[in-house]
């Protein structure tokens, strides 16, 4: 116990920094197992299909361990089998990309339109009848998605609920034929993917303070003004994590197009597992992947700035 | 300016009178008070001034015109709310133009009077910052100004002071002062604190009950309260049961105090405020014999608690010595006079 001043200070120091190092191996010993799940499920598979999509297809579906940028191109173009092969633009693809934008994109409108008004109309209940309506919204996310899109065809085919109705209150005489067309695919995006934006909605408006309307109407702003210029401003952050969770997830939508629009109204997610299957194009449907993954990527890191770039300049 | 207003809430028996036949007429230029407990129905008719509620019955005017039926937007009355309401998406500037923006002001114009706003309510270094950055004090004037900058007529404030610590306060209230004599414009201004009223009104209207108990200037309140609820929350009082004979209300005792009563009779009740109340020796001439059942002490002043011989107990209020020690001991025998004029028949 000879310690003078100074080794007590180093013995201290040197029992820290083991202390330190010791919390810092603990730190990755107990994130190790989700790190390595993650990684098995979400980094390798992505892996898996980046290097695949630099390969050769194989003669019935699989991969050549061959280096080819055949599969990019692919995704874009098109070889001209009656020109020597000549690349042409793939008007299929880009038609098959159009329509899962213009879907997304209106997917996205119709739940916000629906979706902010559910949002606000809960966020404004009583607690206790706040919890019963959540739960409400919630519920469809119980069900299988298969089930839940089968069940809208029982409503919107032409022998369906829906038609049925409209025949019976004399509105229409013949049933509107819904079923394989893109409205069909609208209305079970639209319905499936609505509690991804009332949610996020309704975490924004549930944190709003609704005596700003008051402050906002008394300084001369009309109902619209307020919605406008106080409302919607202040509830941005949940309109853009809605409408992300909701877009999204609709462009790479597999199970509702496929159920609603039949084999014609093809979605990429649709298209890209037509390379895996019938196609044998595994390479395409890898580039195709990557591609989109890519794109999503982008827009959603443009549309974040500019969004929260706007509701700066404008605050 | 409010005509025989009435605001009912509920339906069939349980019908509740926020607001019981309220008519008030405020003058231009003018800082009227709407003073009174909480539930007493000062901020529905500030909420009713605003057009945030409409009247079950009667009129709301404005420079002679009826605009019970306008919405809030339409008025020209702006509100300082009581948890200020400041927009946090907006910087302080953007915040104080926002009505002149709504209005349709040029922008030219909205920026002139967003200077002069900030200016006047010497903020001029905020401009730029968010709202959330801003201190209570600091909130507090932007809501003002925001309230300002459209020069409404009226300016309804909503216990604007309550949310500050008691030294903001007082700055505050010399401020707003200041603000209304600066811009003429007519302050109407709700609190449940006595001092606030007192201190910066021209004119005070006591509520209770969803009705006006008395209006009148801070200094006709406080002398002459007209009954008990005034006297009683406004200042301290002492309230004697006493009965009516000439030149004053005579105790169960048999001592007679003077006062005002003529034309009344029976059992009446006098008011007089504690600082009225003079201690004085047992056996002076014309004293009312007390005793003195304990003190407490107040810094400036020292309170003292007696007991008359109708067994009542009243305050009385003297400045402390300068020891600060109590130099009636409890338990003394002591004489007590009412400064003359000083006792009020209460109508009850």
């Amino acid at each position: 116990m000879a310690a003078t001043p100074g080794a007590a200070i180093t013995g201290q120091s040197e029992a820290e920094r083991l202390l330190e190092a010791r919390s810092t191996r603990n730190a990755w010993a107990l994130s190790a197992p989700a790190l390595i799940l993650l990684f098995c499920a979400a980094a390798g598979p992505l892996l898996i299909v980046l290097v695949y999509s630099f390969l050769t297809k194989g003669p019935t579906g699989g991969v050549v361990w061959e280096f080819s940028t055949e599969a990019w191109l692919g995704v874009l173009y098109t070889r001209d089998i009656f020109n020597d092969g000549n690349l042409v633009l793939a008007d299929a693809h880009l038609t098959i990309f159009w329509r899962s934008v213009k879907i997304s994109l209106l997917t996205t409108l119709i739940t916000f339109a629906v979706g902010f008004p559910t949002a606000w109309f809960i966020a404004t209940r009583p607690p206790k009848a706040r919890a019963f309506w959540l739960f409400l919204i919630t519920i469809p996310f119980w069900t299988n998605l298969l089930i839940r899109t089968f069940a809208i065809t029982e409503i919107i085919r032409n022998e369906g609920l829906l038609n049925k109705a409209l025949i019976g209150i004399g509105l229409i005489s013949a049933p509107i034929r819904l079923m394989n067309t893109d409205t069909a695919v609208l209305i079970g995006m639209a319905y499936v993917y609505l509690p991804l934006m009332v949610l996020p909605l309704f975490a924004a408006i549930d944190r709003f303070d609704m005596r700003l309307l008051e402050a906002g109407y008394d300084l001369y702003a009309s109902r619209l003004q307020v919605l406008r210029h106080v409302v919607l401003p202040i509830v941005k952050p949940g309109i853009i994590a809605g409408s992300i969770l909701v877009f999204i997830p609709s462009l790479g939508a597999y199970v509702t197009p496929r159920v609603l629009g039949g084999g014609k109204n093809m979605m990429i997610g649709n298209f890209i597992e037509l390379q895996f299957g019938q196609g044998r194009n595994w390479p395409l449907g890898a580039a195709l992947s990557m591609a989109l993954l890519l794109v999503v990527m982008l827009a959603m890191i443009l549309y974040v700035r500019t969004a929260t770039k706007g509701g700066k300049s404008h605050g | 300016m409010a005509k025989d207003v009435i605001k009912a809430f509920g339906q069939g028996e349980t019908v509740v009178r926020a607001l019981d036949n309220v008519s008030v007429e405020i003058k231009t230029g003018e800082f009227f008070t709407l003073l009174g407990p909480s539930g007493c129905g000062k901020t529905t008719l500030l909420r009713l001034i605003a057009g945030f509620e409409m009247p079950s019955s009667g009129q709301i005017l404005i420079d002679g015109q009826d605009v019970t039926g306008q919405p809030p937007n339409q008025r020209a009355v702006n509100t300082v709310f009581q948890s200020y309401a400041l927009f946090p998406h907006l910087s302080v500037a953007e915040n104080i133009g926002f009505g002149l923006k709504m209005k349709g002001v040029a922008k030219a114009e909205i920026d002139s009077t967003v200077k002069e706003m900030l200016a006047l309510v010497k903020l001029e270094a905020m401009a730029g910052r968010k709202t959330s950055q801003l201190s209570g004090g600091q909130q507090q004037r932007v809501a003002l100004a925001r309230a300002l900058a459209p020069r409404p007529k009226v300016l309804l404030l909503d216990e604007p002071l309550s949310a500050l610590d008691l030294k903001l306060r007082k700055e505050m209230q010399v401020e707003l002062k200041r603000l209304q004599t600066e811009t003429g414009i007519t302050f109407v201004f709700v609190t449940h604190d006595q001092e606030e009223a007192l201190t910066m009104s021209d004119r005070i209207a006591v509520m209770s009950a969803g009705r006006i108990q008395q209006l009148g200037a801070p200094r006709e309140i406080y002398t002459k309260p007209r009954n008990r609820f005034v006297a009683s929350f406004i200042g301290e009082t002492n309230f004697l049961n006493a009965t009516a004979v000439a030149g004053g209300g005579k105790l169960a005792s048999g001592q007679v105090i003077a006062a005002d009563t003529a034309g009344k009779s029976g059992p009446v009740t006098l008011a007089v405020r504690p600082e009225h109340v003079t201690i004085t020796a047992a056996d002076e001439a014309g004293a009312i014999p007390a005793e003195v059942l304990g003190s407490v002490y107040f810094g400036t002043d020292m309170n003292y608690q007696l007991a008359l011989p109708d067994g009542s107990e009243i305050e009385a209020c003297v400045q402390s010595g300068v020891s600060g020690e109590a130099s009636i001991a409890k338990g003394a025998k002591v004489g007590i006079r009412f400064a003359p004029g000083s006792v009020l028949l209460l109508e009850d």
